[in-house]
């Protein structure tokens, strides 16, 4: 058996879990340690998490790399993995490869404003962004955050959310499709926010990631504001096996043949537009 | 190029010495080469002697991939019993020798080497290809009507083998390619090629070149534009309608590698395996996601789909066809979809 085969990229790396807490009723949360060094990844990557046993799915680093020692991980139970990763607590090992994916523009957006858009579990790979930006605060200019969420209860990071909302630096918004009888925010889709935000739209880099419904709607109020296509950043969802461009199942129907694990799944709008679904 | 030097890689095999050939081969690793089976198919399997083989053949029903790319191939061995779960990467590498390729599917196995070596590399195919000792054999005449070669130009042989086979009635021109082939060919003490043989050989290749004809009437060079054009022809909605999405031409093609990785775990409870199986973008969950979104969820995106990945994103890609023209996909199709007459469909409909 040769090195290579020892080395090569379908080679897990052992994670403990140092932490976990459930934190909406369909949403789990990890901290996790490598034990044989640091994951090293830039914020917008993803990891393939392989639950001995049961199979692999890929998951969003949630944390920013300014987090050193460990890396943190939302898992919504959607399936056999997800459901069985529920299950995982304090101690468990998972198998990590990666990590994988073209990250977030960090650098080239260094200097502009900055609009996050999150809806759902789109703000599990935004929180690695956000969080690293506001450790790099002077490095960016004005920054607004708008979160859509289902109800009230659906939403995630909570407590952070409440610290972002103090935060004089950061501009933060956000929203419910439905209220509850102690909600006192704002009640209506997340495109609803769009208008109300300032922008200069040359110097502003909108990062919107939601699922693909959301992209349609929000893109269009983008565009209404006279926010560059290129500067409009996307993270897309794909079905993934592999990470490695070879598994053909991430294939985006886009003329220029994109594999989603290697070319994304960050995108700059108009890199994607002319892709049947986003 | 002179006779004289042309020979120098060209030697002779007597029809009647093939059987010693194989014998003497099948002493140094395992030999597999096509054999007749029921209903007229047949299949790549282990072989010990020539009268087992079946030398001339309509493409077997699976290519020859599945040795460089198994159906099923495990790639972790997992213990979960300890305090901690713990994995070990295994490979089955074995020397094996791959006896009468066509020229296509030593082109589909070229497209796979493409693929597999893209960074980041996947060692376990590479490893694998490295031990694969690969014997390719002429097609003087076309196999069925099915094929369309001509129209790729992987009718004629160009490169992808250690030895390849050209039969000139009573033997064999034996071309030698490789190192490795060299010392066989040495070994086994095959004659070098005369002239009066090189000129045989010639004269094969000039017949060849009167039947074997661009198969579908439509020059290759239009191709890329009728799929540029052809994003949305009636052709696919056509395909969608009579397709049963059995995956069958996905497998059956020399040239689909896609792929799933899944998990077993043995009866004991104790132990498992991680393991790589061919996959096809045929099936309905092969773009889906969790959130609900199916990005191929119709039969006809499918099988553009399908199309687009042999004849448009690889040229990008790969600067060639993903298609050899070896013509399973036509075969095999219980929906009696035709790949010769749906690139004449599409052509007429773009071109
Ligand atoms: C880049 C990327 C980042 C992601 N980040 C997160 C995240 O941070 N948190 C989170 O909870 N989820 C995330 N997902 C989604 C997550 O990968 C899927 O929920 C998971 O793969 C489902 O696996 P399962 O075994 O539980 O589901 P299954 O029981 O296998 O199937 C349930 C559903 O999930 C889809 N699915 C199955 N396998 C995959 C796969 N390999 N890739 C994508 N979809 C699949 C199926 O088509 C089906 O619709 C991300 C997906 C991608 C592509
Ligand atoms: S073999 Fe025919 S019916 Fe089956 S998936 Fe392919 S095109 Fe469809
Ligand atoms: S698409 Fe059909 S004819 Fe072309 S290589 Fe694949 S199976 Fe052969
Ligand atoms: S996940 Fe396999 S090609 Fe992208």
């Amino acid at each position: 058996m040769t090195e290579e085969i020892k080395n090569s990229n379908w080679r897990l790396r052992k994670g403990k879990i140092i932490a976990a807490k459930q934190m909406t009723a369909a949403e789990k949360w990890f901290d996790i340690r490598l034990e044989d060094g640091s994951l090293d990844h830039e914020p917008g990557q993803f990891v393939q998490v392989e639950l001995y046993g049961v199979g692999e799915a890929p998951i969003s680093v949630c944390s920013s790399p300014t987090k050193r020692g460990s890396f943190e991980l939302t898992v919504r139970a959607a399936g056999r993995m997800t459901n069985a990763m529920h299950k995982l607590d304090v101690g468990d090992y998972l198998g990590i490869r990666g990590p994988f994916g073209r990250p977030f523009p960090v650098k080239v957006m260094a200097g502009s404003d900055l609009l996050f858009v999150a809806g759902g579990l789109g703000i599990a790979p935004l929180r690695s962004l956000i969080n690293y930006v506001i450790d790099n605060r002077k490095d960016y200019g004005k920054v607004d955050i708008l979160l859509g969420c289902r109800t009230p209860s659906d939403m995630l990071f909570g407590s952070e959310i409440g610290a972002w909302q103090k935060r004089l630096d950061v501009n933060f918004l956000c929203t419910v499709d439905r209220g509850a009888p102690d909600w006192r925010g704002n009640v209506g889709l997340i495109t609803t926010l769009i208008p109300g935000v300032t922008i200069q739209p040359e110097r502003t880099f909108a990062v919107v990631v939601g699922p693909p419904v959301m992209y349609k709607f929000v893109i269009a109020e983008l565009l209404k504001k006279n926010v560059p296509e290129r500067q409009i950043v996307l993270s897309l969802e794909r079905h993934m096996k592999c990470g490695m461009g070879k598994c053909g199942h991430c294939q985006i129907d886009h003329p220029k043949n994109y594999y989603c694990c290697k070319d994304g799944p960050t995108f700059t709008y108009d890199e994607v537009k002319a892709s049947k679904k986003l | 190029m002179s006779a004289e030097v042309k020979s120098v890689n060209n030697h002779i095999l007597p029809h009647g010495e093939l059987d010693g050939f194989i014998r003497k081969l099948s002493k140094k690793m395992k030999v597999v080469a096509p054999v007749a089976k029921e209903a007229g198919n047949f299949a790549f399997q282990e072989v010990s002697g020539a009268s087992e083989i079946a030398l001339k053949y309509v493409p077997t029903v699976l290519p020859p991939k599945k040795y460089f790319m198994p159906q099923r191939e495990k790639m972790l061995d997992f213990d979960l019993t300890g305090a901690q779960p713990s994995d070990k990467a295994v490979i089955d590498a074995p020397e094996l020798a791959v006896f009468g390729a066509h020229t296509c599917d030593l082109a589909g196995i070229q497209c796979l080497n493409m693929v597999f070596s893209e960074r980041p590399r996947d060692y376990n195919y590479l490893l694998r290809k490295e031990k694969i000792f690969l014997i390719g054999m002429e097609c003087n005449d076309y196999c069925d009507e099915n094929a369309s070669c001509a129209l790729v130009n992987s009718h004629m042989p160009s490169g992808g083998y250690d030895l390849f086979f050209t039969d000139l009635g009573d033997r064999f021109m034996v071309h030698v390619n490789t190192q490795k082939a060299e010392e066989i060919v040495e070994e086994m003490g095959l004659a070098k090629a005369s002239p009066a043989d090189l000129a045989a050989l010639d004269k094969v290749r000039e017949r060849k070149r009167s039947v074997f004809r661009n198969e579908i009437g439509v020059d290759p060079r239009k191709l890329p534009e009728a799929f540029a054009k052809g994003e949305k022809s009636k052709v696919w909605e056509d395909l969608g309608a009579r397709c049963v999405s059995c995956g069958n031409c996905t497998n059956v093609c020399p040239t689909c590698y896609c792929f799933d990785m899944a998990d077993n775990v043995d009866l004991n409870m104790k132990t498992g395996s991680r393991n790589r199986t061919w996959d096809s973008c045929q099936f309905e969950t092969f773009a889906s996601v969790a959130g609900g979104e199916n990005f191929r969820e119709a039969r006809s995106e499918r099988q553009r789909h399908r199309y687009y990945r042999k004849f448009k994103y690889p040229l990008d890609k790969f600067y060639r066809f993903f298609c050899t023209g070896c013509g399973r996909c036509t075969r095999t199709c219980m929906a009696r979809i035709n790949l010769k007459e749906t690139l004449k469909g599409l052509a007429k409909e773009t071109v």
